[in-house]
């Protein structure tokens, strides 16, 4: 046991915590320990008052045994009782107790704030500082409203000692982070700022993360603090080694207050004024002069205080990105500390020059590294070292140096460290796709990666190769030579069978020509892995024989016989027992026509973002990947013809057209044109009316139509209807109401409402969480929409809850019941709404459709107008141009006509202007009107009580300079607040 | 800053400091995880390594391990600086200290540290200055104080 000479040494302390290291076992520990606290529990309960020092030192021993790990259910009270104890050894074991023993027992916490409010009137210092300290590490909510409003007066009073004021800056600063709302600035603010001045400089450090903190909430109100941080920097910086006394730290002068006046210029940009800026410039370049000054003392917390300034300034450098020179000087700096010897200064510098990457200025300079940057991926010892290096790979990587890149991380795979595999793949699969040039490469580089780390392969980077395998039709064949090589060899992972079942199945064909790789070849390749595989991938494999079948005649026999085999067509298996099941009768009695039909090759998947960059998103957790990134990856992934959703379910097969339809199918990727001719017209498919992105001038008279009406049935006669509610309900609450008030629309719910005048389907929202897609589709007057809503977080939304409202007198215009949703949308997923809807009578306003789920803890709430409008009701209707103008004089009364003369928003091409007069759900009349550049339609809308025909013509000035572009809109309709409502709606689309 | 452990190169827990409002149980989770990833690590490895959403600053001092855990703004040097800091003033004040001063005088370490770090963030980096403090205080140790407030306190003396 070691001498206490200082303090006051508690014996029975020593003695007891002896006695506890003397323990052979953790059981004999317990035993000590349960026999000391019965001794404890009887001095507290005896009836011989204890004196202070025994209090104090039981205390101390509760709070031992509970630093021990021991839960501890007494002694709070005795501890509070030392608060007040006037000895101030007593006192500061009490306040010890509470600060790491806190619970929120209201009354103690009274007794506890009484105590401390008394030593903050105390006026002596030392107690003030106690009490100070107790409540900045508690920091409970019941102490920010006791005292939230005393500790600011106590910071800037002009006699308040300073080391009463540095512990009020941190104080306030803990309440300020716990209960934002309680601690209000307000009339000290500058007082505050103005302690950046302070002459102590403890109470500048102090003070100065008060104020970050807050500058980060309040940037306007604190903006003074940036030229008065920017001097106070520029003395610390010009200062010799020695003037600052005891703040320089290894001839650094005042390290941690310049790291946090760098820090606190962060919450900025750059200053306005010419002369603060000069100044601050010159600090930052004195900075990285002095980096390369030699040190002034070897020890290496000299380097590290001084490399923390450097860093630190580097940061702001960064945060800046204006100035060219100082970016390149950083990047220069960072790249001599890329080969120090110390591994602290090769790890900051490779994290640091991730963020340089980013930008314009210094990404060259970043990427001459890229030697140095792959060695140290090879050759450093340490994970931690090479999972930055490969970061920083990820992030210099672009078009110029993708392959070599790419070809790195391959060859690092193979012997990368478990727990960064999955990552480096994602990455890899990223890059691959996002750059690259020529996509033979693209599906070497991904077949490469399910051989070297195929466990490590999630589903979202298979999907994705195959995507844009079946949307590219430039490298299907090379992809089925390639994936065919790749199952010769004898063990290979079964991600690769996957990949190479669905491809085959799909291109096989494309290969079949060589006798080497001839359809049975083929076949048997794939079935002699087939025993090896799981369920999902032999239920694959069974759809690929299928396809087979069709692709190959040749086949047949061989194929149907597997699937004729007990193990097959009896396997316990229920899904693949079904498919062998199908798949044989189907290709028995199926004609070789409906055969092409069903199983024909998988249309192209829609556009959409890569789902790998929200994976990796999720893996790295939130913050890890700039949202700038994602943007990035959205755009980039606009070059490639990928889909993000899963093409090896079993519905994948024929989805076009075969059964199940599922309109959850083609989630988002709405935003494109949909594939073209998904699917032959005669499959009497549903699924192909409702998804096609033909508007209500598309065919309407059809074989198919009876289907389609019966799907869309009117809402209020719904007897089979999945609707929850019955006909007539129109004033019930729509299900699961939130306490809360629906929020008013967003601002812009009138601008995302004018993008779907003339469409039906695309994105209605999008926002950092929240993706809305909509398609929708009409027919006389009915209404069917389905909304998308996709998360875009890692975290799942609970309490998800979307209701419809019609105000107004719209509720007596428009029917609209919506389907119950998921109240839990996963992260990353999406769910699928259906929304049916009546038109009564004409309408003018949009249905207003309120969101409300829980992110976190925040209870998210907005409101959209849901995309319906009148013309959404149209039917085209044809006619003659001598037909048109006698109906157009027919309703020449004043009211019945709507005109507008309005400045072209967008170039005047015939094309475009057709597609949205079509959209728009009209009969386009060609030759109708006289003069050849103005377009005439015509249509009737459809409503449950009436019909209004509508005329609308329009007459572009085409001759016009651009830019003086006019259109003149008129609309003719039997009922005169039609004719105004379509005339405002289209008056914004061209 | 949002927590600081000390412990031994067996695992024992020496002092630990949280900045940031967790459960018990939490807590103790955090400590298990970290402590079992810190002492994993071979001596050479770098003083830093991403956990979670933080990032972790440690130091092996002797048989104790300083580790701290930040958030991603903050800066990593000067944290192992903090520590080091931290190390020097509990020698200044025990005169070389060792893991046992910290077991047996496991409240004096708290005190310099409060002193040292509040609310996570460094309120007073003059060794000078911190150490004045609790010397201060150490002198008050017996001295019985005839307060004006008094009074008022001895409604809870029991």
């Amino acid at each position: 046991m070691p001498a206490v000479s200082k303090g006051d040494g508690m014996r029975g302390l020593a003695v007891f915590i002896s006695d506890i290291r003397n323990c052979k076992s953790k059981e004999a520990e317990i035993k000590r320990i349960n026999k000391e606290l019965a001794n404890i529990r009887s001095k507290f309960k005896g009836d011989k008052a204890l004196d202070g020092y025994s209090k104090k030192k039981y205390v101390c021993k509760l709070l031992f045994i509970f630093l021990l790990g021991h839960d501890i259910d007494f002694g709070h009270m005795e501890a509070v009782n030392l608060l007040s104890s006037n000895k101030y050894t007593e006192k500061q074991i009490g306040y010890l107790f509470i600060s790491v023993l806190v619970n929120s027992n209201s009354e103690l916490i009274r007794l506890i704030n009484n105590a401390i409010k008394n030593d903050l009137s105390s006026r002596n210092p030392t107690f003030m500082c106690l009490a100070l300290h107790c409540i900045a590490n508690v920091g409970s909510r019941e102490m920010a409203e006791a005292f939230a409003g005393e500790i600011p007066r106590i910071l800037v009073a002009g006699d308040t000692m300073d080391s009463v004021k540095q512990s009020a800056a941190l104080c306030l600063l803990r309440l300020y982070r716990t209960s934002p709302d309680l601690v209000l600035m307000g009339e000290w603010t500058s007082r505050v700022v103005h302690l950046l001045n302070d002459q102590h400089m403890g109470v500048v450090t102090a003070a100065i993360s008060l104020i970050t903190c807050l500058s980060q909430k309040n940037p306007e109100e604190f903006k003074t603090c940036v030229s008065l941080a920017v001097s106070r920097l520029s003395r610390i910086v010009s200062s010799a080694s020695t003037d600052l006394q005891d703040y320089t730290y290894y001839f650094v002068p005042a390290p941690w207050l310049s790291c946090k006046l760098l820090r606190l210029l962060q919450c900025y940009p750059p200053p306005e004024d010419g002369a603060v800026k000069g100044r601050l410039v010159e600090c930052l370049e004195t900075i990285l002069n002095k980096a390369q000054e030699p040190p002034k003392s070897k020890k290496v917390q000299h380097s590290n205080a001084k490399n923390a300034i450097l860093f630190e300034a580097i940061a702001l450098i960064i945060h800046y990105d204006s100035e060219p020179n100082l970016l390149v000087r950083a990047c220069n700096q960072l790249g001599q500390f890329l080969q120090h010897r110390e591994t602290n200064l090769r790890y900051l510098a490779l994290e640091s020059m991730c963020t340089l990457a980013s930008s314009e200025f210094s990404h060259e300079a970043v990427k001459t590294h890229i030697e140095t940057v792959i060695n140290a991926l090879k050759t450093e010892r340490d994970v931690s070292v090479r999972q930055r290096a490969a970061d920083l790979l990820y992030a210099m990587c672009d078009r110029s140096n993708a392959k070599q890149i790419v070809a790195e991380m391959l060859s690092y795979l193979e012997t990368a460290d478990y727990s960064i595999r999955e990552e480096m793949v994602l990455k890899v699969a990223i890059l691959a796709e996002k750059y690259a040039v020529d996509y033979s490469w693209y599906v070497d580089t991904i077949l490469n990666l399910i051989r070297i780390a195929g466990d490590y392969v999630s589903e979202e980077v298979w999907y994705r190769v195959i995507q844009i395998v079946i949307n590219r039709d430039d490298v299907q064949g090379y992809a089925a030579k390639t994936v065919f090589e790749a199952l010769q060899a004898p063990a290979c992972h079964e991600n690769m069978v996957k990949v190479g079942g669905y491809i085959l199945g799909e291109f096989g064909n494309l290969i079949a020509g060589d006798p080497r790789s001839s359809p049975l070849v083929q076949f048997n390749l794939l079935h002699s892995k087939f025993h090896l595989c799981s369920v999902p991938t032999r239920a694959l494999l069974l759809s690929a024989y299928i396809k087979f079948i069709n692709l190959f005649p040749e086949t047949k026999p061989t194929i149907q016989e597997v699937l004729r085999c007990d193990s097959q067509i009896r396997n316990s298996d229920v899904e693949l027992q079904q498919r062998a099941v199908e798949y044989l009768k189907l290709s028995s009695i199926a004609s070789t026509d409906v055969l092409a039909t069903v199983l024909e090759e998988m249309p192209p998947f829609p556009e959409r973002e890569s789902s790998i960059l929200a994976k990796l998103k999720k893996k790295k957790g939130p913050g890890a990947v700039s949202g700038n990134e994602l943007e990035e990856g959205k755009r980039e992934g606009g070059e490639l013809n990928g889909a993000g959703e899963r093409p090896g379910d079993s519905s994948a097969i024929g989805a076009s057209n075969a059964s199940t339809p599922s309109p959850s199918a083609d989630l988002l990727g709405l935003r494109s044109a949909a594939p073209v001719s998904a699917a032959p017209p005669s499959a009497g498919s549903l699924l192909v009316d409702v998804f096609s992105e033909a508007g209500p001038a598309a065919p309407a008279a059809g074989a198919n139509d009876d289907g389609f009406l019966r799907d869309l049935e009117p809402p209020t006669e719904s007897s089979d209807s999945l609707l929850a509610e019955g006909p007539g309900d129109s004033d019930s609450a729509p299900p699961s109401v939130v306490s809360e008030d629906p929020a008013p629309p967003l601002p812009e719910s009138d601008e995302l409402l004018n993008k779907f005048v003339c469409k039906n389907n695309g994105v209605l929202f999008e926002n950092q969480l929240l993706q809305i897609g909509v398609k929708s589709e009409y027919r006389q007057n009915l209404g069917r929409m389905y909304l998308f809503y996709g998360n875009k977080t890692s975290v799942q939304f609970v309490n998800f809850t979307t209701t419809v409202s019609c105000p107004g007198e719209l509720q007596s215009q428009l029917n609209v019941q919506l389907k119950p949703v998921d109240p839990l949308v996963e992260g990353g997923a999406q769910v699928q709404q259906v929304i049916n809807i009546e038109c009564l009578t004409v309408f003018s306003d949009a249905p207003l459709l309120n969101i409300k789920f829980r992110y976190g803890g925040a209870l998210q709430n907005l409101t959209l107008k849901l995309p319906v409008a009148i013309n959404k009701f149209f039917q085209p209707t044809e006619m003659s141009s001598h037909d048109f103008f006698q109906r157009w004089k027919q309703l020449s009364q004043p009211q019945q006509e709507a005109q507008k003369i309005f400045k072209a928003n967008h170039a005047m091409d015939t094309e475009v202007l057709k597609a949205k007069l079509l959209g728009l759900g009209t009969a386009l009349l060609e030759k109708v009107d006289p003069n050849p550049d103005n377009f005439v339609c015509a249509g009737v809308i459809q409503t449950k009580a009436q019909q209004v025909g509508c005329l609308l013509r329009l007459e572009p000035n085409a001759q016009a300079q651009p830019g003086e572009q006019m259109y003149r809109l008129t609309l003719r309709s039997s009922k005169d607040t039609v004719a105004k409502r379509l005339c405002e709606l289209l008056a914004e689309q061209f | 800053m949002q927590f600081m452990l000390l412990f031994s190169r067996q695992g024992k827990l020496r002092l630990q400091k949280w900045y940031v409002p967790l459960s018990d149980k939490e807590k103790k989770k955090i400590t298990r995880e970290l402590v079992q990833t810190v002492l994993a690590r071979k001596p050479k490895m770098c003083s830093f390594l991403e956990w979670r959403d933080l990032k972790i600053v440690y130091k092996r001092y002797a048989s104790l391990y300083f580790c701290c855990a930040i958030e991603d703004q903050d800066n990593e040097l000067i944290t192992l600086e903090i520590i080091h800091r931290y190390v020097e003033l509990l020698d200044k004040y025990f005169g070389s200290v060792c893991e046992l001063d910290i077991i047996f005088n496991f409240e004096k370490a708290y005190f310099i540290l409060d002193e040292f770090l509040l609310g996570g963030e460094a309120q007073e980096t003059s060794k000078k200055n911190v150490l004045k403090a609790i010397e201060q205080a150490d002198l008050l140790q017996e001295v019985n104080y005839s307060l004006s407030l008094s009074l008022p306190h001895a409604v809870f003396m029991v």
